[in-house]
């Protein structure tokens, strides 16, 4: 790893103007589970993306680290830990497809450094952007290997350009949770739907959101669920710890006597984004959903294109949205 | 750029000036030459590397010092009380837990946090909370057994 200079902000003012001041080569740091022991301890740089000199912590700013329950909703600030979310007792018994989501984050050890923000933000798994060799199309290079190289565990719907997965447990489940985050930049203060949070490579390959370069995640609210709605969470991994997911569901389901009346199912591990399978939220519309599961959950195959060697992701995927749609009302 | 970092390690008040980026786990085995936790794959994958802070486990090869002046690192070299092993060291001496023992230290003080929290956990409790410690030999069932017989053995030093 190379030297960098280190700057713990007390301010989310302060953390916005020292991004500013130092310009592309400062990058925000909460826990440094991936900027620092994987991008910078794995020299993961290009082009397009400057090798870290200056860390700002944001774990030092009071208001960005706790949770914070109102009548309808809760608010955690971005620098909050990932175990402390999911041993929250409130948070479990409110918002269970997020806790679920982040008991299955890597290991005990890493869950009590990383955070929320950190996790929604980080960066891709996939073994060419992470290969220091690899000058790829996410680095700022001209090239994904992906297309012509071992693609087994790369996008199977929305790649273009590159083929990542979007990596985040998180993300997936606030996606569903219908949540919302909140950003500072230099500009002021703006409150982003995660519908509108995750970019694909086609609006800029450099990046997987649209946090620009001196904006900070502050926090993410979440709204209470509804009456009557069923949730539930699967990953599917190779191992039981320490693992990304091959493919994961979340369901957040508003449904009466059993049939489908709103919600989302969303995949991870599958799309340069969080994926929100519309195709099979519209199959279940108005229709039993215990009924209807197995022939929803197929319909992910109108919209999958998989590359050569991750068709079964395809299989995974449809096997696994009818699981979760089948535990959700369980 | 080099600085002096204080860090409570084992109860003692060091100073170390070190440079800025240097991980945990290089400050605790090369400056402060607590060697007993372990280098292992030094990418947050293995748990070789588990200390506590404030009490968690958290791996020594992610974590900055910097980031942690103040707060109480407790390492493998601060288990035991003086020369009496604690209940763990113990339970794994006496059924064999450790193979080659080059995960034991991380297992050990995982194992610690564990039992602080929860004196009496199920099986399914310990694998759980030692999910992130990887044992290369495998010897799993021996280090549960072991975690299970410190926590009969209860008399726990705290």
């Amino acid at each position: 790893m190379k030297a960098f200079e280190l700057y713990d902000a007390a301010t989310v003012q302060d953390a916005v103007s020292m991004l500013s001041k130092f310009g592309p080569a400062a990058k925000v740091v909460a826990g440094g589970s991936d900027l620092v022991a994987g991008v910078m301890k794995d020299w993961i740089h290009g082009k397009g993306m400057p090798y870290p000199e200056k860390l700002i912590d944001v774990t030092t700013i009071p208001e960005m680290v706790g949770i914070k329950l109102a009548s309808d909703s809760a608010t955690i600030g971005a620098a909050t830990t990932l175990s402390a979310i999911a041993e929250s007792p409130q948070m479990q018994k409110g918002w269970r497809v997020l806790t679920d989501s982040l008991f299955s984050v890597a290991s005990p050890e890493i869950r009590n450094l990383g955070t929320l923000g950190g996790n929604i933000n980080q960066r891709p798994r996939c073994w060419f952007f992470r290969g220091e060799k690899f000058s790829c199309y996410k680095k700022g290079g001209d090239f994904c290997f992906a297309v012509t190289g071992d693609n087994r565990y790369n996008a199977i719907i929305g790649g273009e350009l590159c083929y990542i997965v979007h990596p985040s447990d998180a993300a997936t489940a606030l996606l569903a949770l219908n949540a919302s985050a909140t950003i500072a930049g230099t500009g002021g203060t703006r409150t982003v739907q995660f519908d509108n949070y995750f970019t694909g490579p086609r609006e800029d390959v450099l990046r997987e959101n649209i946090l620009k370069p001196d904006e900070v995640m502050v926090n993410v609210t979440i709204p209470r669920l509804a009456p009557n709605t069923k949730t539930a969470w699967t990953k599917l991994k190779f191992r039981q710890v320490y693992d990304f997911a091959l493919v994961s569901v979340a369901v957040v389901a508003t449904q009466e006597n059993g049939v489908w009346k709103d919600g989302r199912v969303v995949l991870g591990g599958v799309a340069p984004v969080p994926y929100r399978a519309k195709v099979v939220e519209q199959a279940l519309a108005g229709k039993n959903i215990k009924e209807n599961a197995k022939a929803a959950a197929a319909a992910i195959k109108t919209v999958a294109r998989p590359m050569s060697a991750n068709a079964y992701k395809v299989d995974v995927a449809t096997a696994l949205i009818e699981k979760t749609l089948l535990d959700a009302i369980a | 750029m080099k600085q002096v970092l204080h860090l409570r390690v084992n109860g003692q008040d060091h100073a170390v000036y070190v440079p800025a980026h240097k991980t945990l786990l290089e400050v605790l085995r090369e400056d402060l030459n607590l060697t007993g936790t372990k280098h292992g794959c030094e990418l947050g994958e293995c748990g070789a590397c588990a200390v506590l802070v404030d009490g968690e486990p958290v791996l020594a090869c992610l974590a900055l010092p910097i980031e942690l002046q103040g707060r109480e690192i407790t390492t493998i070299e601060g288990l035991a009380d003086g020369a009496t092993p604690h209940p763990l060291q113990t339970a794994f001496a006496e059924l064999g837990a450790a193979q080659c023992g080059y995960c034991t230290p991380g297992v050990l003080m995982t194992a610690k946090a564990l039992l602080d929290h929860n004196p009496h956990p199920s099986r399914e409790e310990i694998r759980h909370a030692l999910a992130g410690n990887l044992c290369r030999c495998t010897g799993y069932a021996k280090i549960y057994e072991a975690v299970e017989r410190a926590a009969e053995n209860a008399k726990m030093p705290k």
